[in-house]
């Protein structure tokens, strides 16, 4: 199983394109001036591919679903964000909803 | 932006939750740590892993797919695809990383969570700060956390004892939350939501968060978005 040689290929591989894809944006848009608009939609396809982010991490696990403790903390933390509670408190009430239902037996 | 002049920019506020979210990421690093050589693999891999990839989620990826004797190759390929999205983070946060050689490390610290802070502030300073502040508190507790949880091997293997699984999600939904305020946005989130999770089951990870993207063709740019949120 390890194959040391083709592991370093591997992790350099991903290395070398993790880093190209996050310097592609800023090299980019070094080069050409964005208009104002063509800005608001970056702005927002970040915060969409976020929300995204949020809703897979929340609720799926894998390719099936992730249960009900998770969602159900990521709720509570959802609720709170949404009352404007502090950031510490939404963090905290999320894992603890999700680690106290897990200790009862919840999947 | 010369470190002093970051902490002198966050007010303590930010300060302390950008610290919260460091310490959590750090035990998710000592359970990622911990995972890995518990699978059989030696330490070095998830530690250089964690300095030249420094991306969590495709981290998992690539460790859960070695140590479970599948190709390293098949390994590398599920990792690029998780982190396709930080071509599009890139493109928004590029004016806050910086120009000239701050672009190089800068580029690097790209995460869900900093980019999330740095959207979260209003103006470019504060932005910026948070940013950076973010980056390489996540970068030095991360890091710090896979060599103990590799070393210390079977401590913390599961963190979903402790709930932080469900902590995440909440921590990037708390940060996107202001931002979702203006209804064009809201539109084009929603609708990118419910095409990640219809192609979740059918697709590989990373893949369902990229096309979440084709709801962009629900945004209108126009009026800048704090107006427009005020007139709710």
């Amino acid at each position: 199983m390890n194959n040391t040689p083709l592991l370093l290929v591997a992790i350099g591989v991903l290395a070398v394109g993790t880093f190209s894809m996050r310097f592609a944006g800023p090299a980019l848009r070094s080069r050409f001036e964005v208009p104002e608009r063509a800005q608001q939609l970056l702005a927002a396809a970040a915060i969409v591919l976020l929300t995204a982010l949020v809703a897979t991490s929340a609720l799926t696990d894998g390719h099936g679903p992730a249960g009900v403790a998770r969602p159900a903390g990521v709720l509570v933390g959802g609720i709170l964000a949404w009352r404007k509670a502090p950031f510490v408190l939404v963090v905290v009430a999320a894992a603890a909803t999700a680690a106290a239902l897990r200790l009862l037996g919840v999947p | 932006m010369p470190m002093r002049s970051i902490w002198r920019t966050l007010d303590r506020g930010l300060a302390r939750d950008i610290g919260l979210v460091c310490l959590a990421d750090g035990v998710v690093g000592v359970s990622y740590g911990a995972i890995s050589v518990g699978g059989g693999l030696p330490l070095w891999v998830p530690i250089v892993l964690s300095i030249v990839v420094f991306a969590g989620a495709s981290q998992f990826l690539f460790v859960g797919i070695v140590a479970a004797g599948g190709s390293p190759i098949a390994a590398m390929v599920a990792g690029l695809l998780v982190n396709t999205r930080h071509i599009a983070f890139g493109l928004a946060v590029s004016d806050v990383i910086g120009g000239g050689w701050r672009r190089w490390p800068g580029s690097h610290l790209m995460t869900d969570e900093n980019v999330a802070f740095a959207m979260g502030q209003d103006e470019l300073k504060q932005r910026r700060a948070a940013y950076w502040a973010g980056g390489i508190g996540i970068f030095v507790c991360w890091n710090i956390g896979v060599v103990i949880g590799g070393l210390a091997g079977s401590v913390i293997t599961d963190t979903d004892v402790f709930g932080l699984d469900a902590a995440f999600p909440a921590v990037l939904l708390a940060l996107v939350l202001p931002a979702l305020r203006d209804r064009s946005t809201r539109t084009a989130a929603f609708v990118g939501v419910v095409i990640a999770l219809i192609a979740t089951p059918f697709l590989p990870s990373g893949l369902p968060v990229l096309l979440a993207l084709a709801g962009l063709l629900f945004y209108r740019a126009g009026k800048p978005a704090l107006e427009d949120a005020h007139h709710e």
